[in-house]
């Protein structure tokens, strides 16, 4: 008996301890979400969200940032969304079990995984020295979207596993080539997915400092960016300067808040769309 | 080019006996005006193809051209400094007006002290989790927590410098005695954080890939739950999960914004883990800037990002090769 | 398949109006460099820009080093700085061709804070070096209590952290111990919170927004000589006459003479509006030498 009770003990113990670990993780969540929704929640007004930055940047709003963000993701998604999918479509369609294959394979996990800070010193090199693009939304983006590049593969890749290959074989069986059955009968099930799989790669772009900081992210602008070759300010450089190097940090600190707030919902709102749309998708399909 | 048809309608009378049909094009000449078009056709199915793999090929000349373009920048400081001083000095101070230092071994130092530090946390409560997910959770709480934990993996790290900055550091300064929070263990609670999610759903992926078999037997056998799960499950998955932890030692060790917030950027050899520190890639962020181009300084920052690139890539090739052969012994 | 095109084209057609717009934007001035100057130079512009619509300035920080390889770069065209130019910095930019010219804006004390807790008040020159240098380690061998010294500073791209090197630190390695923030306002937090903290800021960056100390700072008086006379960096007289030791001029650099665009702006900052603006924010005006310096290099 007292060997029973003492497995029960432990697993009991167990059990709670890993209970606890989840309990832990959560609560690290609840605590950061509830610590910027309570303390950026005041700060956002419409004015937060449509007036540029005044007097030192200690009153006025982030529309700069905004748009900035906006403007620099969407040269993300220009390089990182039709490349990515092309790159899914021979990684899944055509490639065979080759050491290029593999090749590529091994290329895009480690891509993914070279620290950020990485991609701008090359970001500095190629877009904004070698190609002259100078720092600019461009480079900026360019270097994101190179980020975003394993991202975007592997969510395609994803989109493209889950049409099932009688799809394919019909095609070929009615006499389609390789392409033909592939547009028409695995892309238009497989786009939709790739697309919001690409759009979570793209929150992730959306949040990046260390790409942006030397290759295009400004202190301050009076302007909105007028063309893809200007500097920008972006939000989550906004949200570093404000917090470390803002004349007056303390004071501007439910600013900062708020751009946290922003920028949160931002990411969060892409990813959620991404995963409802996607939901809804495979619902439909089933 | 053949085409495998298993009707009749293309059969060339040459290879009718043959039980695949093929169509030798050269050698039926009277079929040479839809000849030429499928024969452009044949062209444009290779074209696609080739565009296709010129794509994936492109992924890897990314790669290469990371490495090149950091080789090339980097090579120039080592005409000025001896690689040896490079990697074993511990003074890093380019703008001295004294002597010019460029020893990296404390930012070396700093950057394994804050992962390791993230790693004695993140491994075990990840572990436990994905463990829990997979093994003890209702189906109910599993639905809730895997977005949760994706919600947690989608902050971008400038927020979480950010809250490091105003929610962790006074708390460690109050609760330790020291004047400020920003130091290692700041850091590391941070990255911890960070790589939760990495660890945690690639140790789920690993644990729910056990087969039930082994589960089952070893309740057979008379274990409870938690024997089964904490003897037979987790070293069976143990592969996955060593690989797991190896990738959020990758991004522990690449992440700039939060360490470049949270912990303090003081340039000496840390002494402990409530001292201030600074990472190699707070380093680059701080100093690129305002480094005028190539001189030694600035081609010793790219120096400084190759090893970077040289400790990631190895921890991402390990976790590789431990992920291809943990999926070789599959059933 | 339709909806990616069409929001494609959408977005595609978005970008092309912000670059259709360029031609209608008038040349922006870039500014960049000092984190002491950038506070100032922000509300210049502002106010500048208030005043004459039509006009356009961007202030990006980043430090001294920063503005000065802005300018060598190319990449701007007034540098803040708020020390002098380093000997290989003006060889550099030789070399690429940049001729600098410099103008006085305003006028810093650089000022030595301690926590309020701190029961020194005032400190010699020759004290603060050594803290900083990290030869004094403990409190108690200058006079405070026995706790180890919690230095606070910049990073090398910082003016400020080059003109202390210089001036207080005589040229030698600061303590590698200094934790290095990124900007003055992180250093006023730093030591407001911390009991044993020390840390050198821009005299603007003493007061709060209704123009009164920050409460927790205290702000030392410093002395050249041991048993000399120790002044405030408030003290305006003192700072001008040079007998605060760590008193400095804050240039703005520009490549060659200024356009007429970045010369108005200058000649609109060292005039009696700007420098009212100037007074305003906590720094101090400039005297007659630098006024008659100023319009010479205009020229």
């Amino acid at each position: 008996m007292k060997e029973r009770t003492r497995k029960s003990l432990v697993q009991f113990l167990g059990f709670f301890m890993l209970r606890a670990f989840l309990f832990l993780v959560l609560a690290v969540l609840v605590l950061f979400l509830y610590d910027i929704g309570s303390k950026g929640g005041p700060a956002i007004s419409w004015e937060f969200l449509s007036q540029a930055p005044r007097r030192g940047m200690t009153e006025g709003g982030i529309l700069p940032a905004i748009v900035g963000t906006f403007l620099v993701t969407v040269v993300t998604a220009l390089l990182a969304v039709p490349l990515g999918m092309c790159a899914a479509i021979y990684l899944n369609e055509y490639a065979r079990q080759s050491r290029l294959t593999r090749l590529i394979r091994l290329s895009i996990r480690n891509l993914s995984g070279v620290p950020s800070i990485v991609y701008g010193l090359f970001g500095v090199i190629l877009f904004v020295n070698v190609m002259r693009f100078g720092t600019s939304i461009l480079s900026a983006g360019l270097t994101l979207g190179l980020m975003t590049l394993p991202w975007t593969i592997t969510a395609s890749e994803e989109a493209l596993k889950a049409v099932p290959n009688a799809y394919r074989e019909g095609a070929l069986a009615l006499g389609a080539t390789k392409w033909q059955s592939i547009r028409t009968n695995v892309l238009p099930y497989a786009v939709p997915g790739m697309l919001t799989g690409t759009v979570l790669g793209l929150a992730r772009a959306a949040g990046e400092t260390a790409p942006i900081l030397f290759t295009g992210a400004a202190f301050y602008l009076p302007f909105l960016p007028h063309s893809l070759k200007s500097q920008f300010m972006a939000l989550p450089y906004h949200l570093y300067i404000m917090a470390t190097q803002h004349h007056a940090i303390l004071q501007v600190r439910p600013l900062a808040y708020g751009t946290a707030l922003v920028l949160i919902a931002l990411v969060l709102g892409m990813n959620l769309t991404a995963v409802i749309v996607r939901y809804r998708m495979r619902r439909k399909h089933k | 080019m053949s085409v495998k048809t298993p009707g009749g309608a293309m059969d060339s009378p040459k290879n009718h006996s043959a039980g695949v049909v093929s169509l030798d094009w050269e050698e039926a000449p009277r079929f040479r005006r839809t000849m030429s078009s499928k024969r452009w056709a044949a062209l444009k199915e290779s074209a696609i193809r080739a565009f296709f793999q010129a794509s994936g090929i492109l992924t890897i000349l990314v790669l290469l051209g990371i490495f090149a373009t950091l080789l090339a920048t980097a090579v120039p400081a080592f005409r000025e400094i001896p690689v040896s001083e490079f990697l074993t000095k511990t003074a890093w101070d380019p703008t001295s007006p004294e002597k010019a230092e460029y020893g990296i071994l404390s930012m070396i130092v700093s950057t394994l002290m804050v992962t390791i530090g993230a790693l004695l946390l993140a491994v075990p409560i990840g572990v436990g989790v994905a463990a829990y997910l997979s093994d003890v959770a209702h189906w109910r709480v599993r639905e809730i927590v895997k977005p949760v934990i994706e919600i947690l993996a989608g902050i971008p790290s400038v927020v979480v410098g950010f809250l490091g900055i105003v929610l962790f550091a006074p708390t460690l300064a109050k609760f330790f005695h020291t004047g400020n929070g920003l130091n290692a263990l700041n850091g590391s609670l941070l990255l911890a954080i960070m790589a939760l999610p990495t660890i945690i759903s690639i140790s789920e992926d690993s644990l729910n890939s056990v087969p039930a078999a082994y589960s089952e037997a070893s309740l057979a056998l008379g274990a409870t739950r938690w024997q089964t799960l904490a003897r037979v499950k987790v070293p069976a998955g143990l592969s996955g999960i060593i690989a797991a932890c190896m990738l959020g030692m990758g991004r522990a060790i690449g992440e700039t914004m939060t360490v470049l917030m949270a912990t303090g950027n003081a340039r000496a050899f840390p002494h402990g883990l409530l001292s201030s520190v600074r990472t190699m890639t707070a380093d680059i962020a701080i100093e690129l800037g305002e480094v005028p181009y190539f001189t030694t300084h600035y081609y010793a920052l790219f120096a400084i990002g190759l090893v970077l690139f040289i400790m990631t890539f190895s921890v991402n090739l390990v976790a590789d090769v431990i992920l291809r052969k943990y999926q070789e012994r599959e059933p | 398949m339709k909806k990616a095109l069409i929001t494609a084209l959408v977005v595609t057609g978005f970008v092309s109006a912000f670059a259709a717009a360029a031609p209608s934007q008038k040349k922006m001035i870039q500014i960049k460099g000092s984190d002491t100057l950038v506070n100032l130079v922000q509300i210049l512009s502002e106010e500048y820009m208030a005043k004459n619509p039509g006009t356009a300035i961007a202030v990006l920080g980043g430090g001294s080093g920063t503005g000065i390889t802005g300018l060598i770069n190319q990449t701007c065209d007034i540098a803040d700085h708020s020390r002098e130019w380093k000997q290989s910095e003006i060889e550099q930019a030789r070399e690429q061709g940049v001729k600098p010219r410099f103008f006085i804006v305003a006028v810093d004390g650089v000022s030595i804070i301690v926590n309020e807790k701190n029961p020194i008040a005032k400190m010699t020159m020759a004290e603060v070096g050594a803290l900083y240098r990290g030869e004094i380690k403990s409190w108690d061998a200058v006079g405070g209590p026995n706790t180890p010294v919690s230095l606070y500073g910049r990073q090398s791209n910082s003016g400020t952290y080059v003109f202390m090197q210089e001036h207080v630190l005589g040229n030698k390695n600061y303590s590698p111990d200094m934790k290095e923030m990124n900007g003055n306002a992180q250093i006023v937090e730093g030591v407001i919170q911390d009991e044993a903290g020390i840390g050198y800021v821009g005299v603007g960056y003493l007061f709060d927004r209704e123009g009164k100390i920050r409460k927790g700072l205290k702000i030392l008086d410093i002395s050249k000589t041991a048993g000399g006379p120790a002044f405030s960096p408030l003290d305006k007289a003192a700072v001008d006459s040079g007998e605060y030791p760590v008193s400095r001029p804050l240039f703005q650099a520009t490549n060659g003479k200024p356009g007429p665009q970045t010369a108005a702006f200058i000649a609109w900052e060292t005039g009696p509006e700007g420098q009212a603006i100037v007074a305003r924010e906590g720094f101090f005006t400039i005297g007659a030498p630098a006024k008659a310096q100023n319009e010479k290099n205009m020229k």
